[in-house]
């Protein structure tokens, strides 16, 4: 019998990055995400692996740019505030092709903010965050054991797609304790890493770099990273359906929020209503077919979000043409997280 | 006939693309030339910074990654850290080091990273035209300091030769110069003593390499040469300030 163990979801995430073979991790402290770094410390050196605590996310992000262009595997984390500092690393990492993951366990903001639980991340996560028109793979768990999971599925689908991915949680699914089982590395067949820089040796000389300035190459280039981005939508896009066949109005939210989210639609189903969630796993990719096969019958849709309103856009982008979408959220801040009772409250308004 | 004089292997045989008189194409050279008597070129890997050197794969025959400005000693860190046996150095100027990368510079100095940094001071930001960098000199006008650097409002250069040798981490640090024979060859020296710390795992080892830059500072390559000699050598003695085991 698989062993289960009761941990914190950030615990989880960095058991589940050693379990994917990380090796190298380089980190800022910042709350409510320092658990990984304390993790990692703590552990890699028994494994013969790096952890370094960087002088800043700026520094941390361009050791993993390093460290990731010699094909190892490794991670950063921080939060909010650190992942703005990150985004410029970010924007080389993806115009290099390097693979790579970055946690971000989002606070609430802008600014200092608070530590509170948020999503006005998700911007800044699925549009790209830095300069320049690129996409990174961003994974949204919902529990501790997809905190698990989802950060292994990240470190195979940062390497199989050549680009970095991001696990976007809070500092619910961060700080809470539930069971984990914690699974071995799947198999998975991940392409050769025949691009790493690693002394030439007798070989042919590599580079790793972004700046193409000959006649056409970036605008080649740049195709090709798009092209990618077309092949994760089409075979990495992934949701949760809860409820759904019958429904009468699609609740949808991703991560924490899905957790409040799916208490309301089930409160709902015992009032007799017929409501089903629809909860996005992959953020980018976005579950752009799952929306729409959903809004071919069911014509309304209630988004709800701890922000005022970021993820709605893809939502209303994704359904199908006379699908009526609705937005229910709370800017974050000290306890404005919304009840299961609150969102129970919207369900009913929308569903008539 | 014995050949006494060759181009070094770790240099591609390709024309540079730098100014005539400047002397980034002169330390590519000797830096080549120590890669190939530490016969390290096979397992280098370089890390070029942003400027006017951002090209530097494509002269050097080596395996290299390109930082974005300022981050290079960050990035080289995680190189390293991942490949402790690959020979790494980053090559990097004023403005990259002294400006925007301070910070990455520094700590990576104050880990005593096992690397070496070439650092190339022409007292100017050269790819974006000449604006003033910090070690721009006091009086020295530039793009962006039309009257003159002022030390009451932008501050004296930095030493940063001096400066990081006062790093435990830092196990070399040095001040060269290539505008006549007898430095050009103490450069090559302490180049090569810059690489050997790195070969023998004994710490960071920084190079700091005065440079001309005829075109952003309005002078022939010889009076560029020259300044070099006079006005930068007063303010930027040539020198070993640190020099932490015996090599
Ligand atoms: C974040 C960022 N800021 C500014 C620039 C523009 N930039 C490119 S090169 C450069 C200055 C380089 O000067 P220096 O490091 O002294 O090298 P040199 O060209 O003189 O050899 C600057 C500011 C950039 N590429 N990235
Ligand atoms: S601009 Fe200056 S530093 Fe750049 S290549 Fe020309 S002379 Fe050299």
């Amino acid at each position: 019998m698989t062993k289960r163990l009761f941990m914190k979801g950030n615990e989880a995430l960095a058991m589940a990055a050693i379990e994917a073979g990380c090796r190298y991790y380089f980190g800022y402290p910042i709350t409510p995400q320092s658990d990984i770094p304390e993790y990692m410390s703590r552990e890699l050196p028994k494994l013969g692996g790096e952890f370094i605590q960087a002088e800043s996310e700026v520094a941390s992000i361009n050791m993993l740019l390093g460290a990731s262009a010699t094909g190892v595997r490794a991670m950063t984390s921080s939060s909010s505030p650190g992942i703005s500092l990150k985004q410029e690393g970010i924007s080389y990492m993806a115009g290099a092709e390097l693979p790579g993951v970055i946690v971000n366990i989002c606070r609430s903001g802008p600014g200092l903010g608070g530590i509170d639980a948020s999503q006005a991340d998700y911007f800044q996560a699925v549009k790209g965050g830095g300069h320049g028109g690129y996409h990174i793979i961003v994974l949204a768990p919902a529990s501790v054991q997809e905190m698990y999971d989802l950060t292994m599925l990240a470190f195979d689908l940062a390497d199989l797609y050549r680009m970095p991915s991001m696990i976007l949680g809070d500092s619910v699914v961060g700080q809470m304790k539930e069971s984990v089982i914690p699974n071995k590395r799947p198999e998975r067949n991940l392409p050769p890493k025949d691009w790493v820089v690693r002394g030439k040796g007798d070989g042919e000389q590599r580079v790793v770099k972004s700046l193409y300035l000959g006649d056409g190459e970036l605008e080649a280039h740049n195709w090709k990273l798009h092209a990618r981005y077309g092949e994760l939508k089409a075979k990495e896009a992934r949701w949760e359906e809860f409820m759904l066949d019958d429904a009468e109005l699609v609740v949808t939210a991703f991560g924490s929020a899905a957790r409040i989210a799916k208490s309301a639609v089930m409160a709902a189903r015992d009032k007799g209503l017929k409501v089903g969630l629809l909860r996005p796993i992959t953020l980018y990719p976005f579950p752009e077919k799952a929306f729409l096969a959903a809004t071919e019958r069911c014509k309304k849709v209630l988004d709800i979000e701890l922000n005022a309103g970021q993820m709605v856009e893809d939502v209303r982008l994704s359904v199908a043409r006379d699908a009526e979408v609705f937005f229910y959220g709370r800017p974050p801040g000290a306890g404005s997280l919304p009840t299961p009772e609150e969102l129970l409250e919207q369900i009913t308004n929308y569903y008539v | 006939m014995q050949q006494v004089f060759k181009k070094p292997v770790s240099l591609k045989d390709v024309q540079t693309h730098f100014c005539p008189g400047c002397h980034h194409g002169t330390f590519h050279r000797l830096v080549a030339e120590a890669m190939d008597e530490f016969g390290v070129q096979k397992r280098t890997i370089g890390v070029a910074s942003v400027g006017c050197s951002v090209f530097l794969y494509g002269y050097f025959d080596i395996d290299v990654v390109e930082a974005p400005h300022g981050r290079a000693p960050a990035v080289a860190t995680g190189v390293k850290r991942a490949r402790p046996d690959a020979f790494v150095f980053t090559y990097q100027g004023d403005g990259d080091l002294a400006a925007i990368g301070t910070s990455e510079i520094i700590h990576a100095a104050n880990r005593g990273e096992d690397m070496t940094v070439i650092f190339v001071n022409n007292t100017t930001y050269g790819m974006t035209g000449g604006q003033m960098a910090p070690t721009t000199l006091v009086g020295q006008r530039t793009s962006t300091s039309p009257y003159g650097r002022n030390q009451g409002k932008d501050g004296a250069p930095i030493r940063m030769a001096e400066l990081l040798a006062q790093l435990e981490g830092v196990a070399f640090s040095a001040r060269v110069a290539v505008n006549n024979p007898k430095n050009l060859m103490d450069a090559k020296r302490q180049i090569k003593k810059a690489f050997r710390y790195q070969a023998e795992g004994k710490g960071f080892s920084f190079i700091e390499a005065l440079s001309s830059c005829p075109t952003n500072w309005g002078m022939d390559p010889i009076k560029a040469n020259e300044r070099v000699g006079t006005e930068m050598c007063a303010y930027f003695p040539l020198g070993v300030f640190k020099n932490a085991a015996d090599l």
